[in-house]
């Protein structure tokens, strides 16, 4: 069932759908990846960011794009503050392993819990007129359910990156990722760095819930399926790296496509991670990871 | 000092960790009461069939509400006991053990759907107790179990029955269609469903293209409906859960299609706000179904109350604002249970389940006959066709007759099918 037509298609729709993994993942790439903080949560907290924009879609009509991009500011602030609670509690005291994980596993039920009472158990959706767009190139559709959320998964992928290595907090959010002491010997602070990147990771989770509620029927639980694959992307990437990041979704989302297309939907997810333990088995630090980083 | 932690190593904790969460946050039950009548059950009330569970469990305290104000079962107030399973069929046989060894109740029934029966089959076989399935699949299959009942209307084989009438639809069509594709989410209700499928398909001849399953989860949709389109079917069955409904239904609209006929056996078109959300993108899927606002459908004595009694409370209790899938269901499975137990006049499993055998009820989902395989006597799944689906974001479109028409039974037709693009 060859065809150069399915094989266009294919490629188009992985690479697009790359850019949505990417978008879910790239927040994690910097709490996990470069934080050293298992952000259970992340999943959870996108999908908080989705309800937030179907309630505006529903009830005023806005789009959730720019719903996303509105209350990033708010994720931000709420990032810092859980941070804030993270570090007095656990970080500080270096009890960062289980307990910081069991405590972002409680974020992640109170948010589900919340959800539930405020939106209850339905699935939901949202319309804008994009969302039944599709334009033609030859025999490739381009779906812009699908183009959207990459697009501005790629704006949001490349603005971070420029920020993380071109500006004087990016490198410091780098830095303390690689040696805090000798940024505190530099009299910067590595808990306000980190509270501030933390706040930037789940700013993203804003966005990231704006482009999963435009692909996929959301109901408060549904992040739960996204967690396994959205950690597996930040470490296939290489930890921290948000480029290694965007590969990691791109490869997932080529192998996704392509496996379905012509193998069958079934293999996919077999095939998907046996490309990551294959990565990893030849570069355990991942695809644009830090040689001699040994975290992952 | 406190060794550094691996990231490896806390992904793999937190694995482990969700399943014992999973497993530890189970619902407190009510308050024991004096000498109620006891139901227990588990119920999907979070997961990813927890929109479905809440309705039936809306449903389920109306009926209990409407037999306590009745003066009860066996002149005693029914008491329902019932756990979160989470959608988690690893949940369930801990429920179950809980309900009948520490709660004591007296009778048990399902929860919601075919992945979540399974497991409590092996532990209600056990204590030979009497057990109403709410829209499991060839759960008795394996067991063959003489206690087991399932309000499913699929009929005595029910993988096959459940698609009998969507098959029995699709070749109506003209030119009738000569081949078929699959697609199945991989899961136990849409595989069995799927191989029910494939066994009608054999049976009218019809060549199969295409026969996959897809992982729960799926983001998108649009390879599948290439590759399927690639072999050319005429007719396309799809054997799904709510998000591969939603995003097939909706990668087909993107892709386009020459097939005839469209759907199957997807779960969550019925679902309002997947309705909702997907409007025109709605019309020509041809779809199983159990209740619609068609005129045909007034014949079930009782169901029009039951839904207004239901839609009122709807909203505060934040379920579907409709309930047309589940709410009828989940209420006449039981009022069985209650009219056996009142006919027989004690509680005693086997006599029980012997008049539940021997008779035919009249419940708000009309006449309902059990086989010898707890399975109904005869299939009254309804195959419907989409169609007059105008507005985007409107549910009340829904509530009018005319938008779901009934193909088959033919005692409840409303409409002829038609070709999947002929109603785009």
């Amino acid at each position: 069932m060859f065809s150069l037509e399915l094989l266009l298609n294919a490629l188009v729709i992985g690479i697009l759908l790359g850019g949505f993994y990417a978008a879910l993942s790239i927040g994690l790439s910097i709490s996990f990846g470069l934080l050293d903080i298992v952000n259970i949560a992340h999943p959870a907290f996108i999908i908080l960011g989705a309800f937030i924009c179907f309630t505006f879609n529903s009830h005023y009509g806005f789009d959730p794009i720019l719903v996303g991009l509105i209350f990033s500011p708010i994720f931000f602030i709420l990032g810092t503050i859980i941070y804030k609670i993270y570090y007095e509690s656990f970080e500080k005291t270096g009890a960062t392993a289980l307990r910081g994980l069991a405590f972002f596993f409680g974020v992640m039920f109170i948010i589900e819990v919340l959800l539930i009472i405020f939106f209850g158990v339905d699935f939901q959706m949202v319309q804008a007129d994009y969302i039944d767009y599709k334009v033609q190139f030859g025999v490739v559709d381009i779906p812009f359910r699908m183009f959207v959320p990459f697009a501005v998964a790629m704006i949001m992928t490349f603005g971070l990156q420029y920020f993380s290595s071109r500006t004087f907090f990016g490198r410091a959010m780098q830095a303390v990722a690689q040696d805090p002491l000798a940024l505190r010997l530099m009299a910067i602070d590595p808990a306000r760095i980190k509270r501030i990147a933390f706040g930037i990771s789940l700013a993203t989770c804003s966005i990231a819930g704006a482009l999963l509620v435009i692909v996929i029927p959301i109901e408060p639980s549904v992040g739960r399926l996204y967690i396994g694959q959205v950690f597996a992307i930040v470490v296939l990437g290489g930890l921290g790296s948000q480029s290694g990041t965007l590969i990691a979704a791109m490869l997932l989302g080529l192998v996704e496509s392509l496996i379905t297309t012509f193998f069958g939907p079934s293999w996919a997810p077999a095939v998907a991670f046996g490309a990551l333990i294959l990565v990893l088995a030849f570069k355990p630090t991942g695809i644009l990871g830090r040689v001699g980083d040994t975290r992952g | 000092m406190i060794p550094k932690f691996s990231k490896l190593h806390a992904a793999f904790v937190a694995g482990v960790a969700i399943v014992a969460l999973g497993v530890s946050s189970a619902v407190v039950p009510a308050a024991k009461a004096a000498d109620p009548i006891k139901i227990g059950f588990s119920m999907a009330l979070t997961g990813g069939l927890a929109g479905g569970g809440k309705q039936a469990l809306v449903a389920m305290e109306m009926w209990a509400a409407d037999v306590n104000k009745k003066g009860g079962l066996l002149g005693r107030q029914v008491k329902l006991i019932y756990y979160d399973d989470q959608t988690n069929p690893k949940n369930v046989p801990g429920i179950y053990a809980k309900l009948l060894d520490i709660d004591k109740v007296d009778f048990v029934v399902s929860g919601y759907g075919t992945n979540l029966i399974a497991p409590a089959m092996p532990v209600v076989i056990e204590r030979e107790l009497v057990f109403i399935g709410l829209f499991g699949m060839a759960n008795n299959k394996k067991w063959k179990y003489d206690r087991y009942f399932q309000i499913l209307p699929s009929g005595p084989d029910p993988a096959v029955d459940f698609s009998r009438a969507w098959f029995d639809t699709v070749m109506q069509l003209k030119p009738t269609p000569k081949s078929i594709a699959f697609v199945a989410a991989d899961a136990e209700f849409a595989r069995n469903l799927k191989e029910g499928a494939v066994k009608n398909a054999k049976r009218l001849g019809l060549k199969i293209t295409y026969n996959k399953n897809f992982k729960p989860g799926t983001p998108d949709f649009t390879p599948i409906i290439r590759a399927v389109n690639a072999t050319n079917p005429d007719v396309f069955y799809v054997a799904s859960y709510p998000p591969g409904s939603a995003g097939m239904t909706r990668a087909i609209s993107e892709v386009g299609t020459k097939v005839k006929a469209f759907g199957g056996g997807m779960v969550g078109l019925q679902f309002a706000g997947i309705m909702k959300g997907l409007g025109p993108k709605l019309n020509g899927v041809l779809n199983y179904d159990f209740y619609v606002p068609e005129p045909n459908m007034n014949l079930y004595p009782g169901v029009q109350d039951l839904l207004a009694r239901y839609q009122k409370v709807a909203p505060s209790r934040k379920v579907d604002p409709l309930g047309y899938y589940l709410a009828p269901w989940a209420y006449a499975y039981l009022q069985i249970l209650g009219d056996a137990v009142n006919a027989v006049g004690e509680i005693d499993h086997a006599a029980i389940a012997k008049h539940i055998h021997a008779t035919e009820f009249s419940t708000v989902v009309g006449k309902v006959k059990f086989g010898k395989n707890g399975e109904w006597s005869k299939g009254r799944t309804l195959t419907v066709q989409w169609q007059n689906i105008k507005n985007k974001n409107d549910l009340q479109q829904f509530t009018k007759p005319g938008t779901r028409k009934i193909m088959a039974p033919a005692a409840f037709a409303t409409g002829t099918v038609k070709p999947f693009n002929a109603l785009r």
